[in-house]
Protein backbone atom coordinates (compact mmCIF):
# COMPACT_ATOMS: atom_id res chain seq x y z
CA UNK A 1 0.00 0.00 0.00
CA UNK A 2 2.90 2.62 1.16
CA UNK A 3 5.07 1.03 -2.08
CA UNK A 4 1.97 1.96 -4.23
CA UNK A 5 1.74 5.41 -2.71
CA UNK A 6 5.33 5.94 -3.29
CA UNK A 7 5.22 5.18 -7.36
CA UNK A 8 1.85 7.45 -7.34
CA UNK A 9 3.68 10.23 -5.64
CA UNK A 10 7.00 10.10 -8.03
CA UNK A 11 4.89 9.40 -11.17
CA UNK A 12 2.53 12.84 -9.78
CA UNK A 13 6.45 14.61 -9.12
CA UNK A 14 7.68 14.36 -12.78
CA UNK A 15 4.54 14.78 -14.31
CA UNK A 16 4.25 17.94 -12.62
CA UNK A 17 8.23 18.81 -13.39
CA UNK A 18 7.18 18.28 -17.64
CA UNK A 19 4.36 20.47 -17.52
CA UNK A 20 6.45 22.95 -15.32
CA UNK A 21 9.10 22.31 -18.47
CA UNK A 22 6.87 22.65 -21.07
CA UNK A 23 4.79 25.63 -19.84
CA UNK A 24 8.05 27.51 -19.23
CA UNK A 25 9.41 26.99 -23.14
CA UNK A 26 5.85 28.51 -24.07
CA UNK A 27 5.99 31.20 -22.30
CA UNK A 28 9.53 32.45 -23.18
CA UNK A 29 8.85 32.04 -27.03
CA UNK A 30 5.66 33.70 -26.87
CA UNK A 31 7.24 36.70 -24.84
CA UNK A 32 10.25 36.78 -27.70
CA UNK A 33 8.10 36.65 -30.38
CA UNK A 34 4.64 39.28 -28.67
CA UNK A 35 8.08 41.49 -27.87
CA UNK A 36 9.41 42.21 -31.20
CA UNK A 37 6.11 41.96 -32.71
CA UNK A 38 4.68 44.86 -30.52
CA UNK A 39 7.83 46.77 -30.48
CA UNK A 40 8.43 46.01 -34.50
CA UNK A 41 5.19 45.50 -35.76
CA UNK A 42 4.45 49.78 -35.66
CA UNK A 43 7.63 50.54 -37.49
CA UNK A 44 7.48 47.49 -39.96
CA UNK A 45 6.24 49.04 -43.28
CA UNK A 46 6.46 48.12 -47.14
CA UNK A 47 9.49 50.78 -47.29
CA UNK A 48 11.14 48.96 -44.79
CA UNK A 49 11.44 45.53 -46.81
CA UNK A 50 11.91 47.11 -50.10
CA UNK A 51 14.25 50.53 -49.81
CA UNK A 52 17.79 50.49 -48.89
CA UNK A 53 19.03 52.99 -45.67
CA UNK A 54 18.56 56.99 -45.90
CA UNK A 55 20.31 58.94 -44.08
CA UNK A 56 23.08 56.00 -42.48
CA UNK A 57 21.84 53.06 -40.48
CA UNK A 58 22.51 54.75 -37.25
CA UNK A 59 20.43 57.73 -37.42
CA UNK A 60 18.27 56.96 -40.38
CA UNK A 61 14.61 57.17 -39.72
CA UNK A 62 13.71 57.08 -43.48
CA UNK A 63 13.95 53.77 -46.15
CA UNK A 64 14.74 50.25 -45.16
CA UNK A 65 16.96 47.57 -44.41
CA UNK A 66 16.98 45.97 -47.88
CA UNK A 67 20.50 46.24 -47.90
CA UNK A 68 20.56 43.93 -45.16
CA UNK A 69 18.02 41.18 -46.12
CA UNK A 70 19.75 40.71 -49.65
CA UNK A 71 23.08 40.72 -48.09
CA UNK A 72 21.83 38.17 -45.45
CA UNK A 73 20.48 35.94 -47.68
CA UNK A 74 23.12 36.21 -50.26
CA UNK A 75 25.85 35.77 -47.37
CA UNK A 76 24.29 33.06 -45.55
CA UNK A 77 23.31 31.47 -49.08
CA UNK A 78 26.58 30.91 -50.12
CA UNK A 79 27.81 29.51 -47.12
CA UNK A 80 25.21 26.91 -46.65
CA UNK A 81 26.44 26.03 -50.13
CA UNK A 82 29.91 25.69 -49.83
CA UNK A 83 29.41 24.52 -46.18
CA UNK A 84 27.53 21.69 -47.75
CA UNK A 85 29.91 21.20 -50.39
CA UNK A 86 32.48 20.09 -47.78
CA UNK A 87 30.21 18.28 -45.15
CA UNK A 88 27.58 16.15 -46.69
CA UNK A 89 30.99 14.09 -48.29
CA UNK A 90 32.37 14.13 -45.03
CA UNK A 91 29.20 12.58 -43.10
CA UNK A 92 28.68 10.16 -45.64
CA UNK A 93 32.59 9.18 -45.62
CA UNK A 94 32.29 9.01 -41.98
CA UNK A 95 29.51 6.67 -42.04
CA UNK A 96 29.94 4.29 -44.83
CA UNK A 97 33.44 4.28 -45.85
CA UNK A 98 35.32 4.52 -41.77
CA UNK A 99 32.42 2.33 -40.70
CA UNK A 100 35.26 -0.31 -39.16
CA UNK A 101 37.66 2.53 -37.91
CA UNK A 102 35.53 3.49 -35.04
CA UNK A 103 37.94 5.09 -33.33
CA UNK A 104 38.98 7.95 -36.61
CA UNK A 105 35.28 8.76 -36.63
CA UNK A 106 34.96 8.99 -33.20
CA UNK A 107 37.88 11.89 -33.06
CA UNK A 108 36.46 13.57 -35.72
CA UNK A 109 33.39 13.69 -34.09
CA UNK A 110 35.36 14.90 -31.12
CA UNK A 111 37.03 17.69 -32.91
CA UNK A 112 33.56 18.90 -34.43
CA UNK A 113 31.67 18.94 -31.32
CA UNK A 114 34.95 21.02 -30.07
CA UNK A 115 34.30 23.44 -33.06
CA UNK A 116 30.28 23.51 -32.21
CA UNK A 117 31.50 25.03 -29.27
CA UNK A 118 33.74 27.64 -30.34
CA UNK A 119 31.98 31.32 -30.10
CA UNK A 120 31.28 32.70 -32.96
CA UNK A 121 33.22 35.70 -32.44
CA UNK A 122 36.16 33.61 -31.93
CA UNK A 123 35.43 32.34 -35.60
CA UNK A 124 35.09 36.01 -36.28
CA UNK A 125 38.66 37.04 -35.22
CA UNK A 126 39.75 34.04 -37.36
CA UNK A 127 38.88 35.00 -40.50
CA UNK A 128 39.72 38.74 -39.68
CA UNK A 129 43.23 37.51 -39.23
CA UNK A 130 43.30 35.18 -42.38
CA UNK A 131 41.65 38.40 -44.09
CA UNK A 132 44.90 40.32 -43.08
CA UNK A 133 47.09 37.61 -43.76
CA UNK A 134 45.36 37.21 -47.50
CA UNK A 135 45.30 41.10 -48.30
CA UNK A 136 41.27 41.00 -48.14
CA UNK A 137 39.31 43.83 -47.07
CA UNK A 138 35.60 43.42 -45.29
CA UNK A 139 33.64 41.83 -48.51
CA UNK A 140 30.74 39.69 -48.73
CA UNK A 141 33.72 36.71 -49.54
CA UNK A 142 35.36 36.72 -46.55
CA UNK A 143 31.87 37.12 -44.80
CA UNK A 144 30.66 34.05 -46.64
CA UNK A 145 33.85 32.28 -46.03
CA UNK A 146 34.24 33.02 -42.32
CA UNK A 147 30.17 31.74 -41.81
CA UNK A 148 31.09 28.55 -43.80
CA UNK A 149 33.81 27.33 -41.39
CA UNK A 150 31.54 28.59 -38.47
CA UNK A 151 28.65 26.54 -39.99
CA UNK A 152 30.46 23.11 -41.24
CA UNK A 153 30.53 21.67 -37.78
CA UNK A 154 26.96 22.18 -37.36
CA UNK A 155 25.97 20.47 -40.37
CA UNK A 156 28.52 17.61 -40.24
CA UNK A 157 27.45 16.76 -37.03
CA UNK A 158 23.54 17.37 -37.25
CA UNK A 159 24.06 14.97 -40.67
CA UNK A 160 25.80 12.79 -38.87
CA UNK A 161 23.34 11.95 -36.10
CA UNK A 162 21.09 11.61 -38.96
CA UNK A 163 22.98 8.88 -41.05
CA UNK A 164 23.94 6.82 -38.06
CA UNK A 165 20.42 5.71 -37.52
CA UNK A 166 20.49 3.94 -40.73
CA UNK A 167 19.90 0.31 -39.86
CA UNK A 168 22.85 -2.00 -40.30
CA UNK A 169 20.78 -4.64 -42.48
CA UNK A 170 20.41 -1.59 -44.97
CA UNK A 171 24.12 -1.26 -45.14
CA UNK A 172 24.65 -5.05 -45.86
CA UNK A 173 21.77 -4.98 -48.31
CA UNK A 174 23.24 -2.18 -50.58
CA UNK A 175 26.49 -3.79 -50.34
CA UNK A 176 25.53 -7.11 -50.82
CA UNK A 177 24.41 -6.16 -54.23
CA UNK A 178 27.87 -5.27 -55.24
CA UNK A 179 28.43 -1.88 -54.40
CA UNK A 180 30.98 -0.20 -53.64
CA UNK A 181 30.67 1.93 -51.06
CA UNK A 182 30.85 5.60 -52.77
CA UNK A 183 27.39 3.53 -54.50
CA UNK A 184 26.24 2.79 -51.09
CA UNK A 185 26.54 6.20 -49.77
CA UNK A 186 25.03 8.24 -52.67
CA UNK A 187 22.64 5.98 -53.64
CA UNK A 188 20.86 4.39 -50.80
CA UNK A 189 21.89 6.03 -47.69
CA UNK A 190 21.82 9.75 -49.13
CA UNK A 191 17.96 8.29 -50.11
CA UNK A 192 17.25 6.99 -46.87
CA UNK A 193 18.43 10.42 -44.93
CA UNK A 194 17.10 12.85 -47.35
CA UNK A 195 14.50 14.33 -45.10
CA UNK A 196 17.65 14.45 -42.33
CA UNK A 197 19.91 16.10 -44.44
CA UNK A 198 17.76 18.80 -45.66
CA UNK A 199 16.70 19.40 -41.81
CA UNK A 200 20.21 19.82 -41.64
CA UNK A 201 21.15 22.33 -44.33
CA UNK A 202 18.27 24.34 -42.90
CA UNK A 203 19.34 24.48 -39.02
CA UNK A 204 22.83 25.46 -40.56
CA UNK A 205 21.54 28.48 -43.08
CA UNK A 206 19.36 29.83 -39.45
CA UNK A 207 22.39 29.71 -38.00
CA UNK A 208 24.63 31.42 -40.27
CA UNK A 209 21.58 33.97 -40.75
CA UNK A 210 21.30 34.87 -37.46
CA UNK A 211 24.59 35.40 -36.49
CA UNK A 212 26.73 38.65 -35.78
CA UNK A 213 29.99 38.39 -34.52
CA UNK A 214 30.75 36.02 -37.37
CA UNK A 215 30.28 38.37 -39.73
CA UNK A 216 31.17 41.82 -37.57
CA UNK A 217 34.84 42.10 -38.61
CA UNK A 218 34.66 40.25 -41.64
CA UNK A 219 31.97 41.48 -44.23
CA UNK A 220 31.51 44.79 -42.47
CA UNK A 221 28.19 46.88 -42.85
CA UNK A 222 27.02 49.51 -45.57
CA UNK A 223 24.02 51.05 -46.92
CA UNK A 224 24.14 49.43 -50.04
CA UNK A 225 23.55 46.12 -51.72
CA UNK A 226 26.76 44.40 -52.43
CA UNK A 227 27.36 43.55 -56.61
CA UNK A 228 30.29 41.95 -56.35
CA UNK A 229 31.86 39.39 -53.77
CA UNK A 230 34.67 41.92 -52.94
CA UNK A 231 32.65 44.33 -51.66
CA UNK A 232 31.17 44.67 -47.93
CA UNK A 233 27.80 43.64 -47.33
CA UNK A 234 25.23 44.61 -44.68
CA UNK A 235 23.40 41.69 -42.67
CA UNK A 236 19.93 41.68 -40.41
CA UNK A 237 21.55 40.54 -37.57
CA UNK A 238 24.17 43.73 -37.88
CA UNK A 239 21.52 46.27 -38.54
CA UNK A 240 19.27 44.90 -35.42
CA UNK A 241 22.66 45.44 -33.64
CA UNK A 242 23.25 48.85 -34.79
CA UNK A 243 19.75 50.02 -35.44
CA UNK A 244 19.55 49.23 -31.66
CA UNK A 245 22.84 50.99 -30.34
CA UNK A 246 21.23 54.01 -32.05
CA UNK A 247 20.22 57.49 -29.91
CA UNK A 248 16.96 58.00 -31.66
CA UNK A 249 14.23 55.76 -30.15
CA UNK A 250 12.86 55.65 -33.54
CA UNK A 251 15.90 54.25 -34.92
CA UNK A 252 15.33 51.91 -32.07
CA UNK A 253 12.03 51.02 -32.73
CA UNK A 254 13.49 49.45 -36.09
CA UNK A 255 15.61 47.21 -34.95
CA UNK A 256 12.51 45.25 -33.59
CA UNK A 257 10.87 45.27 -37.04
CA UNK A 258 14.54 44.25 -38.88
CA UNK A 259 14.33 41.37 -35.97
CA UNK A 260 10.68 40.42 -37.39
CA UNK A 261 11.82 40.14 -41.06
CA UNK A 262 15.06 38.33 -39.82
CA UNK A 263 12.46 35.80 -37.52
CA UNK A 264 10.26 35.69 -40.56
CA UNK A 265 12.88 34.16 -42.45
CA UNK A 266 13.97 31.83 -40.34
CA UNK A 267 10.42 30.25 -39.98
CA UNK A 268 9.21 30.38 -43.72
CA UNK A 269 12.90 28.17 -43.78
CA UNK A 270 11.56 25.80 -41.28
CA UNK A 271 8.47 25.23 -42.65
CA UNK A 272 9.91 24.99 -45.87
CA UNK A 273 12.09 22.19 -44.75
CA UNK A 274 9.03 20.67 -42.71
CA UNK A 275 7.51 20.54 -46.63
CA UNK A 276 10.37 18.71 -48.42
CA UNK A 277 11.08 16.21 -45.64
CA UNK A 278 7.85 15.08 -45.50
CA UNK A 279 7.89 14.91 -49.18
CA UNK A 280 10.97 12.83 -49.63
CA UNK A 281 9.88 10.74 -46.28
CA UNK A 282 7.99 8.25 -48.58
CA UNK A 283 10.53 5.82 -49.58
CA UNK A 284 12.11 6.00 -46.18
CA UNK A 285 12.74 2.50 -44.33
CA UNK A 286 12.06 2.33 -40.79
CA UNK B 1 25.72 -37.61 -53.14
CA UNK B 2 28.08 -34.54 -52.44
CA UNK B 3 28.16 -33.05 -55.88
CA UNK B 4 30.95 -30.62 -56.73
CA UNK B 5 31.85 -28.73 -54.31
CA UNK B 6 31.05 -25.00 -54.68
CA UNK B 7 32.60 -23.24 -51.33
CA UNK B 8 35.44 -23.99 -49.76
CA UNK B 9 36.13 -23.17 -46.47
CA UNK B 10 40.27 -23.66 -44.72
CA UNK B 11 41.06 -23.29 -41.45
CA UNK B 12 38.81 -20.01 -40.81
CA UNK B 13 39.17 -18.50 -37.45
CA UNK B 14 37.64 -15.37 -36.89
CA UNK B 15 37.77 -12.96 -33.35
CA UNK B 16 35.66 -9.98 -32.46
CA UNK B 17 37.53 -8.12 -30.05
CA UNK B 18 38.90 -10.90 -27.49
CA UNK B 19 36.39 -13.31 -28.49
CA UNK B 20 36.94 -15.99 -30.77
CA UNK B 21 33.78 -16.92 -32.55
CA UNK B 22 34.49 -19.05 -35.13
CA UNK B 23 37.11 -22.37 -34.17
CA UNK B 24 38.41 -23.82 -37.21
CA UNK B 25 36.01 -24.10 -39.42
CA UNK B 26 36.97 -26.09 -42.18
CA UNK B 27 33.77 -27.24 -44.32
CA UNK B 28 33.12 -27.83 -48.32
CA UNK B 29 29.51 -26.34 -49.41
CA UNK B 30 28.29 -28.62 -52.49
CA UNK B 31 27.11 -26.88 -55.76
CA UNK B 32 23.59 -26.72 -56.48
CA UNK B 33 22.39 -27.86 -53.18
CA UNK B 34 20.58 -26.10 -50.55
CA UNK B 35 23.02 -26.31 -47.09
CA UNK B 36 21.84 -25.62 -43.89
CA UNK B 37 24.18 -24.39 -41.22
CA UNK B 38 21.91 -25.66 -37.86
CA UNK B 39 22.91 -24.62 -34.23
CA UNK B 40 21.02 -22.73 -31.54
CA UNK B 41 21.47 -19.07 -31.31
CA UNK B 42 24.66 -17.59 -30.83
CA UNK B 43 26.91 -20.39 -32.26
CA UNK B 44 28.36 -18.03 -34.82
CA UNK B 45 26.12 -19.23 -37.79
CA UNK B 46 25.45 -15.91 -39.11
CA UNK B 47 28.85 -14.75 -38.44
CA UNK B 48 30.12 -17.70 -40.64
CA UNK B 49 27.37 -17.19 -43.51
CA UNK B 50 28.27 -13.26 -43.22
CA UNK B 51 32.19 -14.24 -43.58
CA UNK B 52 31.32 -15.68 -47.09
CA UNK B 53 30.77 -12.70 -48.98
CA UNK B 54 32.82 -10.19 -46.86
CA UNK B 55 30.22 -8.39 -45.01
CA UNK B 56 32.45 -8.82 -41.79
CA UNK B 57 34.36 -6.28 -43.19
CA UNK B 58 31.66 -3.38 -41.98
CA UNK B 59 32.17 -4.22 -38.15
CA UNK B 60 34.53 -2.91 -36.08
CA UNK B 61 37.19 -5.63 -34.02
CA UNK B 62 36.83 -8.51 -36.28
CA UNK B 63 39.78 -10.39 -37.32
CA UNK B 64 39.56 -12.96 -39.61
CA UNK B 65 42.19 -15.62 -40.45
CA UNK B 66 42.08 -18.56 -43.19
CA UNK B 67 40.71 -19.11 -46.54
CA UNK B 68 37.56 -19.48 -48.67
CA UNK B 69 37.61 -20.22 -51.94
CA UNK B 70 35.17 -19.97 -54.28
CA UNK B 71 36.54 -21.72 -57.42
CA UNK B 72 39.87 -21.13 -56.84
CA UNK B 73 39.15 -17.21 -55.87
CA UNK B 74 40.51 -17.01 -52.36
CA UNK B 75 37.39 -14.60 -50.63
CA UNK B 76 39.38 -13.56 -47.63
CA UNK B 77 42.40 -12.58 -50.05
CA UNK B 78 42.44 -8.65 -48.99
CA UNK B 79 43.29 -7.94 -52.61
CA UNK B 80 39.94 -9.68 -54.07
CA UNK B 81 37.41 -7.54 -55.83
CA UNK B 82 34.96 -7.20 -53.59
CA UNK B 83 32.20 -5.91 -55.13
CA UNK B 84 32.40 -8.40 -57.92
CA UNK B 85 32.46 -11.24 -55.36
CA UNK B 86 29.11 -9.80 -53.86
CA UNK B 87 27.71 -9.66 -56.87
CA UNK B 88 27.68 -13.88 -57.53
CA UNK B 89 25.80 -14.13 -54.21
CA UNK B 90 22.65 -12.69 -53.66
CA UNK B 91 21.81 -12.19 -49.56
CA UNK B 92 18.58 -12.17 -47.46
CA UNK B 93 18.61 -11.01 -44.20
CA UNK B 94 16.18 -12.04 -41.58
CA UNK B 95 14.27 -9.37 -41.73
CA UNK B 96 13.68 -7.53 -44.93
CA UNK B 97 15.64 -4.49 -45.83
CA UNK B 98 14.58 -3.18 -49.23
CA UNK B 99 16.15 -0.23 -50.59
CA UNK B 100 14.67 3.12 -49.59
CA UNK B 101 13.42 3.58 -53.55
CA UNK B 102 10.70 2.03 -55.62
CA UNK B 103 9.68 -1.83 -56.20
CA UNK B 104 10.88 -1.15 -59.91
CA UNK B 105 14.15 0.40 -58.74
CA UNK B 106 14.44 -2.29 -56.32
CA UNK B 107 15.20 -4.99 -58.83
CA UNK B 108 17.06 -2.51 -61.16
CA UNK B 109 19.23 -1.12 -58.84
CA UNK B 110 21.87 -3.90 -58.73
CA UNK B 111 21.64 -4.09 -62.99
CA UNK B 112 22.04 0.25 -63.26
CA UNK B 113 25.58 -0.43 -60.96
CA UNK B 114 26.52 -2.93 -62.99
CA UNK B 115 26.22 -0.31 -66.23
CA UNK B 116 23.00 -1.84 -67.46
CA UNK B 117 20.47 1.09 -68.16
CA UNK B 118 18.18 0.26 -71.63
CA UNK B 119 14.68 1.02 -70.40
CA UNK B 120 13.75 -2.05 -71.94
CA UNK B 121 15.86 -4.43 -70.99
CA UNK B 122 15.38 -3.50 -67.36
CA UNK B 123 11.70 -3.76 -67.45
CA UNK B 124 11.69 -7.18 -68.65
CA UNK B 125 14.12 -7.98 -66.07
CA UNK B 126 11.86 -6.83 -63.36
CA UNK B 127 8.99 -9.02 -64.56
CA UNK B 128 11.34 -11.65 -64.61
CA UNK B 129 12.67 -11.46 -60.75
CA UNK B 130 9.19 -10.61 -59.79
CA UNK B 131 7.58 -13.38 -61.47
CA UNK B 132 10.36 -15.78 -60.14
CA UNK B 133 9.43 -14.80 -56.59
CA UNK B 134 5.61 -15.04 -57.45
CA UNK B 135 5.23 -11.08 -56.73
CA UNK B 136 4.58 -10.06 -59.90
CA UNK B 137 0.71 -10.08 -59.60
CA UNK B 138 0.75 -8.86 -56.20
CA UNK B 139 2.84 -5.33 -57.39
CA UNK B 140 2.73 -5.14 -61.51
CA UNK B 141 -0.12 -2.30 -60.80
CA UNK B 142 2.24 -0.23 -58.55
CA UNK B 143 5.74 -0.76 -59.24
CA UNK B 144 6.58 2.93 -58.71
CA UNK B 145 4.99 2.52 -55.31
CA UNK B 146 7.65 3.32 -52.21
CA UNK B 147 8.47 -0.75 -51.58
CA UNK B 148 7.77 0.35 -47.86
CA UNK B 149 4.39 0.48 -48.64
CA UNK B 150 4.43 -3.63 -48.96
CA UNK B 151 3.75 -6.27 -46.28
CA UNK B 152 6.84 -7.46 -44.91
CA UNK B 153 6.42 -11.04 -46.43
CA UNK B 154 6.04 -9.38 -49.85
CA UNK B 155 9.08 -7.43 -48.96
CA UNK B 156 11.01 -10.36 -47.84
CA UNK B 157 10.21 -11.59 -51.19
CA UNK B 158 11.29 -8.32 -52.88
CA UNK B 159 14.53 -8.43 -51.27
CA UNK B 160 14.63 -12.59 -52.68
CA UNK B 161 14.04 -10.63 -56.07
CA UNK B 162 16.69 -7.86 -55.90
CA UNK B 163 19.34 -10.96 -54.80
CA UNK B 164 18.74 -13.18 -58.13
CA UNK B 165 18.43 -9.84 -60.23
CA UNK B 166 22.43 -9.22 -60.25
CA UNK B 167 22.47 -12.96 -61.71
CA UNK B 168 24.59 -14.42 -58.69
CA UNK B 169 25.34 -18.43 -58.79
CA UNK B 170 24.95 -18.36 -54.72
CA UNK B 171 22.10 -17.50 -52.22
CA UNK B 172 22.95 -16.73 -48.47
CA UNK B 173 20.12 -16.68 -46.41
CA UNK B 174 20.25 -15.59 -42.65
CA UNK B 175 17.05 -16.79 -41.08
CA UNK B 176 15.00 -15.33 -44.29
CA UNK B 177 11.75 -16.50 -42.87
CA UNK B 178 12.24 -15.93 -38.92
CA UNK B 179 10.47 -12.23 -39.03
CA UNK B 180 7.60 -13.40 -41.30
CA UNK B 181 3.69 -14.66 -40.32
CA UNK B 182 3.51 -18.33 -41.25
CA UNK B 183 1.85 -18.23 -44.15
CA UNK B 184 4.81 -15.99 -46.04
CA UNK B 185 7.41 -18.30 -44.40
CA UNK B 186 5.75 -21.07 -46.29
CA UNK B 187 6.12 -19.41 -49.19
CA UNK B 188 9.89 -17.83 -49.02
CA UNK B 189 10.75 -21.65 -47.72
CA UNK B 190 9.49 -23.50 -51.29
CA UNK B 191 10.83 -20.74 -53.24
CA UNK B 192 13.96 -21.72 -51.48
CA UNK B 193 12.96 -25.26 -52.60
CA UNK B 194 12.08 -24.13 -56.37
CA UNK B 195 15.43 -22.17 -56.40
CA UNK B 196 17.92 -24.94 -55.27
CA UNK B 197 18.34 -26.40 -58.49
CA UNK B 198 20.12 -23.55 -59.99
CA UNK B 199 21.60 -22.24 -57.21
CA UNK B 200 24.13 -22.89 -54.64
CA UNK B 201 22.12 -21.66 -51.46
CA UNK B 202 23.26 -21.85 -47.82
CA UNK B 203 20.87 -20.79 -45.29
CA UNK B 204 20.98 -20.42 -41.86
CA UNK B 205 18.05 -21.49 -39.51
CA UNK B 206 17.78 -22.63 -35.81
CA UNK B 207 14.60 -24.05 -36.70
CA UNK B 208 15.16 -27.74 -36.97
CA UNK B 209 11.52 -29.04 -38.73
CA UNK B 210 12.45 -25.85 -41.50
CA UNK B 211 16.09 -27.46 -41.54
CA UNK B 212 14.40 -30.87 -42.07
CA UNK B 213 11.70 -29.95 -44.43
CA UNK B 214 14.40 -28.08 -47.12
CA UNK B 215 18.21 -29.39 -46.39
CA UNK B 216 20.22 -31.65 -49.01
CA UNK B 217 23.00 -30.87 -47.02
CA UNK B 218 23.59 -30.15 -42.69
CA UNK B 219 26.33 -28.10 -41.43
CA UNK B 220 25.58 -28.71 -37.24
CA UNK B 221 27.46 -25.65 -35.62
CA UNK B 222 27.74 -25.34 -31.54
CA UNK B 223 29.77 -22.70 -29.94
CA UNK B 224 31.54 -21.28 -32.81
CA UNK B 225 32.65 -24.88 -33.84
CA UNK B 226 31.30 -27.17 -36.65
CA UNK B 227 30.69 -30.29 -34.44
CA UNK B 228 29.05 -32.25 -37.85
CA UNK B 229 28.60 -32.15 -41.62
CA UNK B 230 26.96 -34.33 -44.01
CA UNK B 231 24.26 -35.15 -46.23
CA UNK B 232 20.64 -34.34 -44.71
CA UNK B 233 19.85 -38.13 -44.20
CA UNK B 234 22.65 -39.04 -42.31
CA UNK B 235 22.75 -35.78 -40.14
CA UNK B 236 18.67 -36.19 -38.85
CA UNK B 237 18.57 -39.97 -39.12
CA UNK B 238 22.22 -40.82 -38.04
CA UNK B 239 24.00 -38.21 -35.89
CA UNK B 240 27.74 -39.19 -34.98
CA UNK B 241 27.91 -37.08 -32.20
CA UNK B 242 26.34 -37.13 -29.04
CA UNK B 243 25.58 -32.53 -29.20
CA UNK B 244 23.90 -33.29 -32.75
CA UNK B 245 22.05 -36.12 -31.22
CA UNK B 246 20.55 -33.98 -28.73
CA UNK B 247 19.52 -31.08 -30.74
CA UNK B 248 18.09 -32.97 -33.14
CA UNK B 249 16.26 -35.28 -30.59
CA UNK B 250 15.14 -31.25 -29.01
CA UNK B 251 17.38 -30.57 -26.07
CA UNK B 252 18.46 -27.53 -27.51
CA UNK B 253 16.60 -25.07 -29.28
Amino acid sequence: MNRQLLRKSEELFYRVLMIISTVIIIIALLAIIISILVKGMPSLSWSMITQTPKGGYYFGKEGGILNAIIGSLYLSGGATLLALAVSLPLALYMNVHKLKQKNVVNSIRFFLDLLWGVPSIVYGAFGFTLMVLLGLRTSLLAGILTVTLFIIPIMVRSMDEVLKTVPKGLLESAFSLGSTRSETAFRVMLRQCIPGIITAILLAFGRAIGDAAAVLFTAGYTDYIPTSLSQPTATLPLSVFFQLSSPIPEVQNRAYASAVVLTVIVLIISIASRGFSMKYQKNKIK
Amino acid sequence: MINETKINIENLNLHIGKNHILKDINVQIPEKKLTVILGPSGCGKTTLLKSLNRLTDLYPEVKTQGRIFNGDEDILHPKTEITELRKKMGLLAQSPYPLPMSIYDNITYGLRISGRRKKRFLNKRVEYYLRQVSLWDEVKDRLKDPASALSIGQQQRLCLARGLSVDPDILLADEPTSALDPISSREVEELFVKLKQRYTIVMVTHILRQAKRVADYVIFMYLGEIIEHGPAEQIFEHPRNEITKSYIKGIYS
